[in-house]
This record gives structure tokens, C-alpha cells and sequence, in this order.
């Protein structure tokens, strides 16, 4: 019996009288591919927040590896493993594209602590950088400002820093939103050969059904806040709740789920 | 027995002037996100052209109480127009670093305008003097001061909860989404919302003239009171102005009359207490760093 | 190669800056020594504004507590010289310590009105704690005896305390300079540009805005150990927050995004204030229009302006 990596038990988070995620629970297995989808408004990214500390619950619980990290500030639960993406670009915009990963290399290594080396000669982490930044094929822009690379080139960094503190979980929030086509599908394959690499277990939630359908070993539907259905790509695409639910119509582009 | 009522009511003509000037620089916080540095010194120019007015021109008190303000509006918009216009849209610390320029520049300006020394304006005839109250001598213009602090408060009870515009920018101050939704940014509010604290800011200083003696240093002092009174209230947030502005009014008529060795330190250890239980004021909902 | 222009330049000015005792007058020694002193102050409080991104309006109180130190040890225990600068340090990082605890855990705003309100607290207890302070009048007629390390040093005599600022201000800075470029100094960088993404690596962002705050506060101190003995009084004016905003006038003149900005600031900022306080004494008024004008088109400040300028050139 293989043990989850994580375990979700009736998560539930209120926002004054609005229930915006109700009683979710979930297993997540060591090295799997989970999507989550569902309309604007479903919670995905209330969910993101809550495992990853950005929120406090309002009920239930979060168990990472067999410790609870319920409630634990960010700081806390990235050191246990959780590592995630936003669906905004969140980077160092004056920093060059490599410098962004060494910040994340030298907090994951402790780094930071040291006040009287040189960052720059420090080349351990430089090495571990450029590594990283070929794995997601974007080494060529290392010594770039991050703000004037492309918007998909910034995904792929972030990528790129949330691989870096080497997580037990990676959560992707929307990682192909915004992209073009192209940048979709370079995405998608570099995001699936990772997963199939074996090195990582991904949450990851995504409106492009192609790329979820593409990418998930399970997956988890939610409307409103609630799980409506859970299983593989095959089921969920034949579930006829699922499909009136979501799938058959399109987003109806209710206010942005960001500002909550 | 007496000295409590007078340690009261000097607590409280002291908490509502306060309130009177620290609600301004929540106005134009919550709303433009701007923290108005000059705020202390657009006040002080309400004093001294008060002091103008009355002791120069020759003015009845009346009339400077509405001109005075008038004044320091007009400055406001010019201020606006010409120099916040390029900051609004940028990172905070401009703006406190602007409005911090502004505050230097009135300082000096007023110096050079009205001199160093200290200025006295006379209480209007009918504010002179004292009355009995409970058995302690009250000075009238205390009592001035504390009716015209609930007037205002009255006035903005009102403009807050029962007009629309009011009500927006409650909202706005509370939630900056909420601002940018309902697209309150467009020029003239902002100049009319900054104008309006200006106007608090300039009425609190002719309030003030008759009370304090005026001097160059005056709007660096109530500046600081007004950090303490939101920080203590909460930013952002009208009733918690109102609240830490009576706290700090209790600790100044309190610690003056019993405690005058700390009574400069007080006010600090009062900010400072309400910082480690409640990091955001009593009334706040900042959000955190 | 910019690298070696740079190296050469500040060479020349270093050189320049040894050789000021024989080459100007007592007057200009003076100045000099308050250009280095103000410029480790100033550069003490880019550390926690420039690199890590809290604006801070109480730094006075670190840079004042330091000189009361001084004054203090030197009053009672006289003890030698760098031993009484180590223990301005210890009192200043001791505060920062209190002070930062209180203000690191909130956003800009409240950490801007928060060290402004302490700042003006330890004013307020150095005025009025006179059997320690003395009061308004501060803590003067104290006088430097050895200045240890057994060296014989005749630090009354001004171009012998302009030598011995000079080569404790180039250490400090040496030391400033290697704490920005550090893995730590990295973090800072990256802490201003985006905490959220910081604590999401890991790291708990209020911790090192802490560290840093101290390690600011203790230099600021530094700075203050130095200005006592040169205005041979320790006066609360050193810690009220019109001296606060001396340093963020130096750092936003000179540049907040360059290490040597704080410097150039003071630079500029203590001969502009020599030049024009000998015609008008609206000094603070032709300050104001100057931060004014900076704050809105010149942000990168002289030093930011200058290299943009000097790029383009090349180009």
C-alpha cells in the first residue's frame, strides 16, 4: 500500500457569509499528476491558498508526509516541501533570470544566512541554476532582466523557482494561462516530461482541457466550492454531471476568482 | 473630584481636535493610498492664516474659520494638480517621500513668512474666559472645541453613512478593489477628496490657534499625534480614528496632570502596546506585510 | 572594463580623501569629516531602504543613541576609543532590536509612521530623562582619552580625527559593501522586489527585514559614536526625526539603488548645504524643492542618473 503524500480532510474555507471551498477531501499519491478544474469561482485558487499557507482554513485539515501543516505560515510549509506557481507572474522583476532561481536555490540551501560571502562567486548555486534553467529551456536567457523577458518565459521561470526548493509537491496554478498557442504546447510537453521523469508530484489547475486531459493521472472537478466529481481523464469526460456542469458549456466569465 | 472633570474635558477637546485632523489623513489614505506627510503642515498653515486674518487683517474669528481653510484648499489643489499627479500610480514611498518634500518646503515657507518666534491669536470674545463646570474652572474655548469636534464628527457620520459619494469612499478606504471597481480614481475625486482633507487638516488648525500658540515646529508635532491616532485606531478606518484619537486625548489630559516626569513618552507606550495585541489598530483591516 | 573605471575612479577619490588634511583648510577638514559620517549613516540606512525596501523615518534614533553611548562611556567609564565606538554599536543594535521587533511585521505604510513614532520616543526620553541626558542641553564636556590598540593618537587634533574617521568609515563600508553583495544582501534585493515570493521559497521574510534593521541600526550607531567627539556633544537634535530625514535625503539624492549612492548624497547634500546656508537660511527650503524635483524625475538619483546618462554616451 502505497501511503499519500498528502491528505485533505473536509477543507473548508468561509469569507463572511460566502462558502468559497466546502469540504474537499483528497489524497494525493507520491509521483502522480492531479488536475484541478472547474469554472471561474470554484475555488481553485482559494484551495491553492490554503495548502500552501497563504490562507487559514476555516475548517479541516492539511497532512503533508504524515504532519499536519494545517495553518502553518508559507515560510514553514515551503521548508516541509509544498512549492507552488501563481496564476500571476510573481518574480523578481529587477533581477536577471538566473539570480531569480539563486535566491530560491540559496534560501532552499540555507544560503541566506550567510552575510559575508561573495552571491556572485558562489558558484555551487550558479551551476544548480543554469541546470535548472535548461531543464525548462530557457538557459539562454539567464543573464536577462527578468521584466523584459516574454510573458510565457516568465511562467517557465517561475516554473523554474518553484522546482528549485526540490518539493515534495509542486502546485501549479494555471501555468499556460496567457500563453499563445505555441507557448501552450511547449508547456505542456515540458510540464508532462517532468511529471514523467518520476522526480515530482503535481497539483496543477488549468482551463485548457486539452492540457489537462493531456497531463492528469486523476482529476478533481469542483463547481462552487464543493468536489463534484473525482477520477481519471476517461471517467470525468464521460460523467454526464461533469459535462452539463462544466464541460459542455463555456465560461460564463464571472468576476475574476484572483480577488479573493 | 475637580481636577478628574477638567483632566476629562481637556482630554477631550484635545482627542476631538485630534480627531478633526487625523480622520483627514485617513480620508486621503484610504482612498488615494497616499500618506500625506504634509498633512501636520497643511494644518499649521490653517493656523497661521487664521492668525492673519484676525490678528492682521482684522477679521472676526467667524469669518477666518470659514477663509482660512478655503486657503489651504486652494494650496491643496494646486498641490494635487501639479506635483501628486505624477506619484499617484507609483510605488507608496513616493508619495511619503513627496509629500515629505511639501512638508519641508511649507515649514521653511512659513518661517520665512511669519517668522520663528511664536504667534498668539485671541479667542473670539465670546469664548473668552471660563465656566464653572461640576466645580472646576472650564475655559470656554474647550468647550468650543469639544462642540465643534461633534459637529464635524456629526457631519461626517452623516456624509459617510448616508450619502453616496460618503459611502463609496468608506468603502473604497476599507478595500482598495472596491476603488478601483466602482473607478473612483477618475481626476476630480481624487483632487476632491485630497482638498477635503486639506480642509479637515486647515479647520483643525484655526481651531487650534486660539488654544496653542503657533509656531514653525507646530505641524511636525500633530503630525506625529496623527500617525499615533491612526496607528492606534486603525488606518483607514473613520470610527477607529475617532477611537484613537480619545485615547490619545486620555493619555495627554491624563498623563500631563499625573504623570508629567513620561508624560512625552506615553503616547509612544500607548501606540506601542496597541501594536503587540492588534498589529493593524483596534479598528483596522490592513492587510499585512 | 566599467568594472576598471570604476576601481580607478574610486581609487583617485580615496586618494583624494587621505590627502585632504594637507591639502585644505581647517574648514574643509570639518566638512569632510561630517561627508563621512553622514555618509555611513546614510549608507546604514540604504541597507534597510534601498536593499530590503522598508522606508524608515526613526533611523535618527540609532544614529543618536550611538553618540549618547559614546558620550556616556566617555563621561563615566572613559574607556578607549574603539572600545567605547563597539559599545555605540552594541546600544544602537540593541534598540534596533526593540524597535524592529515592533515594526518589521508590518507593511510600509505602518512601518514608515512606526519608526517614525520610536524615533520621536527616544526623543522623547532623552529629553526628558535629565539625570542620565541631561535634557535639552544633551551630554557635552567629555573628552577623548587613548584610543586604544596602545596607539598614541592626539584624537582632539582635527586632521588626526578626520584620518581616524576616514579609515573607520572605509572599514564599515567595506564590510556594508560585502553585506549587500552576500547571499543575504541577494535576499534583501529580492525581499524588496517581492516578499510574497520570498516566504514562499522558504524563508521567514520578517526575520531577515529583523536582521537587517539591526545590522543598519548598529552601523547608524557606528556613525553616531563618530559624530559625538567631532561636535563634542551628544544632543537630542541627534535623534529627533528631522535628522532621520538627513539619510533619506543623502540615499534618494545620491541613488538608493547603488551601494556608493548614500555617499555621493551626503557629498552633495552637506557642500550644498555649506554653499547655500552662506547666502539664505531657508536651506530646508531649497531642500524640499530639491527632493521634490528628485523624487519625481530624477528616482535613480545623481549617482543612477549619471550611469543611465554615461551608457548612453557609449552607446
Amino acid at each position: 500500500m502505497i501511503h499519500p503524500i498528502l491528505t485533505i480532510s473536509n477543507l473548508t474555507k468561509r469569507f463572511g457569509g460566502n462558502t468559497a471551498v466546502s469540504g474537499i477531501n483528497l489524497d494525493v499519491l507520491p509521483k502522480e499528476t492531479i488536475a484541478i478544474i472547474g469554472p471561474n469561482g470554484a475555488g481553485k485558487t482559494t484551495f491553492y491558498n490554503m495548502v500552501s499557507g497563504r490562507m487559514q482554513p476555516s475548517e479541516g485539515n492539511i497532512v503533508l508526509d504524515g504532519k499536519d501543516i494545517t495553518g502553518l505560515p508559507p515560510h514553514k510549509i515551503s521548508r516541509l516541501g509544498v512549492s507552488r506557481s501563481f496564476q500571476i507572474n510573481n518574480i523578481f522583476p529587477e533581477m536577471t533570470v538566473q539570480e531569480n532561481v539563486e535566491v530560491v536555490l540559496s534560501a532552499f540551501h540555507g544560503h541566506g544566512r550567510k552575510l559575508f560571502n561573495i552571491a556572485s562567486r558562489n558558484t555551487g548555486i550558479q551551476q544548480e541554476a543554469v541546470v535548472l534553467l535548461k531543464r525548462l529551456g530557457i538557459d539562454s536567457l539567464k543573464s536577462q532582466r527578468a521584466e523584459v523577458i516574454s510573458y510565457g518565459d516568465k511562467r517557465l521561470l517561475e516554473i523554474a523557482m518553484v522546482l528549485a526548493t526540490q518539493p515534495k509537491l509542486v502546485l501549479l496554478d494555471e501555468p499556460t494561462a496567457g500563453m499563445t498557442p505555441d507557448e501552450t504546447r511547449r508547456t505542456t510537453r515540458l510540464v508532462k516530461s517532468l511529471a514523467e521523469s518520476g522526480d515530482y508530484t503535481f497539483l496543477i489547475t488549468e482551463h485548457d482541457m486539452d492540457v489537462v486531459f493531456g497531463l492528469a493521472d486523476r482529476i478533481l472537478v469542483m463547481h462552487r466550492g464543493e468536489k463534484l466529481f473525482a477520477g481519471t481523464p476517461e471517467e470525468v469526460k464521460n460523467h454526464p454531471e461533469v459535462r452539463r456542469a462544466y464541460l459542455g458549456e463555456e465560461d460564463d466569465d464571472v468576476i475574476e476568482e484572483t480577488s479573493a | 473630584m475637580s481636577g478628574i472633570v477638567s483632566a476629562l474635558l481637556n482630554s477631550l477637546d484635545i482627542g476631538l481636535l485630534l480627531f478633526i485632523i487625523a480622520v483627514g489623513l485617513n480620508i486621503v489614505f484610504g482612498v488615494l493610498n497616499i500618506i500625506n506627510f504634509a498633512h501636520g503642515a497643511l494644518y499649521m498653515l490653517g493656523a497661521y492664516l487664521a492668525f492673519t486674518l484676525i490678528n492682521i487683517v482684522g477679521m472676526p474669528f467667524w469669518a477666518a474659520l470659514l477663509l482660512a481653510p478655503l486657503g489651504v484648499v486652494i494650496l491643496a489643489v494646486l498641490i494635487d494638480r501639479f506635483l501628486l499627479r505624477f506619484i499617484y500610480s507609483r510605488d507608496i514611498a513616493d508619495s511619503l517621500l513627496l509629500t515629505f518634500a511639501l512638508l519641508l518646503i511649507i515649514n521653511e515657507s512659513v518661517r520665512m513668512i511669519w517668522g520663528s518666534g511664536i504667534q498668539v491669536v485671541q479667542p473670539p470674545q465670546l469664548l473668552a474666559g471660563s465656566m464653572e463646570i461640576l466645580g472646576s474652572s472650564v475655559p470656554t474655548y474647550s468647550l468650543f472645541v469639544i462642540v465643534m469636534g461633534l459637529l464635524l464628527l456629526a457631519g461626517l457620520w452623516y456624509l459617510f453613512n448616508r450619502t453616496r459619494i460618503g459611502r463609496i469612499m468608506r468603502a473604497a478606504a476599507l478595500d482598495r478593489d472596491m476603488a478601483e471597481v466602482l473607478c473612483i480614481n477618475t481626476r476630480l475625486v481624487v483632487t476632491g477628496v485630497f482638498a477635503f482633507g486639506a480642509w479637515l487638516a486647515a479647520v483643525g488648525g484655526v481651531v487650534a490657534a486660539p488654544m496653542r500658540a503657533l509656531d514653525p515646529g507646530m505641524g511636525d508635532k500633530i503630525i506625529i499625534e496623527s500617525f499615533i491616532v491612526v496607528v492606534i485606531g486603525g488606518l483607514g478606518s473613520f470610527p477607529g480614528a475617532l477611537l484613537g484619537a480619545i485615547v490619545l486625548g486620555l493619555i495627554h489630559g491624563f498623563g500631563g496632570r499625573y504623570l508629567p516626569e513620561v508624560n512625552m513618552l506615553l503616547p509612544f507606550l500607548g501606540m506601542a502596546l496597541v501594536l503587540l495585541f492588534k498589529p493593524h489598530g483596534i479598528m483596522g483591516k490592513g492587510a499585512n506585510a | 572594463m566599467k568594472t576598471k573605471i570604476l576601481l580607478a575612479i574610486l581609487a583617485v577619490v580615496m586618494v583624494g580623501l587621505i590627502a585632504v588634511p594637507w591639502i585644505a583648510s581647517y574648514f574643509y577638514i570639518f566638512i569632510f569629516t561630517e561627508i563621512l559620517i553622514l555618509g555611513l549613516f546614510a549608507a546604514s540606512f540604504n541597507l534597510v531602504f534601498g536593499y530590503t525596501g522598508m522606508l524608515s523615518f526613526g533611523h535618527a534614533a540609532f544614529f543618536g543613541i550611538g553618540s549618547y553611548a559614546m558620550a556616556l562611556v566617555l563621561i563615566h567609564l572613559e574607556w578607549p576609543f574603539l572600545v567605547s565606538l563597539l559599545a555605540s554599536m552594541g546600544a544602537a543594535a540593541l534598540l534596533a532590536l526593540v524597535i524592529g521587533f515592533f515594526c518589521v511585521r508590518l507593511n510600509e505604510v505602518y512601518f514608515a509612521m512606526l519608526t517614525l513614532a520610536f524615533g520621536m520616543m527616544v526623543f522623547a526620553i532623552a529629553y526628558q530623562w535629565r539625570s542620565v541626558t541631561n535634557g535639552s542641553d544633551g551630554l557635552a564636556g567629555f573628552s577623548l582619552g587613548s584610543f586604544g590598540f596602545g596607539l598614541d593618537l592626539t584624537l582632539g587634533n582635527p586632521a588626526v580625527y578626520y584620518h581616524v574617521v576616514l579609515t573607520i568609515v572605509a572599514i564599515a563600508s567595506a564590510v556594508l559593501y560585502v553585506i549587500c553583495r552576500s547571499s543575504f544582501g541577494m535576499i534583501l534585493r529580492a525581499i524588496r522586489q517581492n516578499p510574497e515570493r520570498v516566504s514562499f521559497a522558504g524563508l521567514n521574510v520578517r526575520t531577515y527585514r529583523l536582521v537587517a534593521f539591526v545590522i543598519a541600526g548598529a552601523f547608524a550607531g557606528l556613525a553616531g559614536g563618530l559624530i559625538a567627539p567631532f561636535l563634542r556633544v551628544a544632543s537630542p537634535e541627534l535623534l529627533h526625526w528631522s535628522m532621520s530625514a538627513e539619510p533619506i535625503l543623502m540615499a534618494i539624492l545620491g541613488g538608493t539603488g547603488y551601494f556608493l549612492g548614500p555617499f555621493a548624497g551626503a557629498a552633495v547634500f552637506v557642500l550644498l548645504e555649506t554653499w547655500i546656508t552662506s547666502f539664505t537660511e531657508s536651506w530646508m527650503l531649497v531642500l524640499g524643492i530639491i527632493l521634490a524635483l528628485m523624487v519625481i524625475f530624477f528616482r535613480k538619483g545623481l549617482l543612477g542618473t549619471i550611469l543611465d546618462w554615461w551608457m548612453e554616451v557609449k552607446k
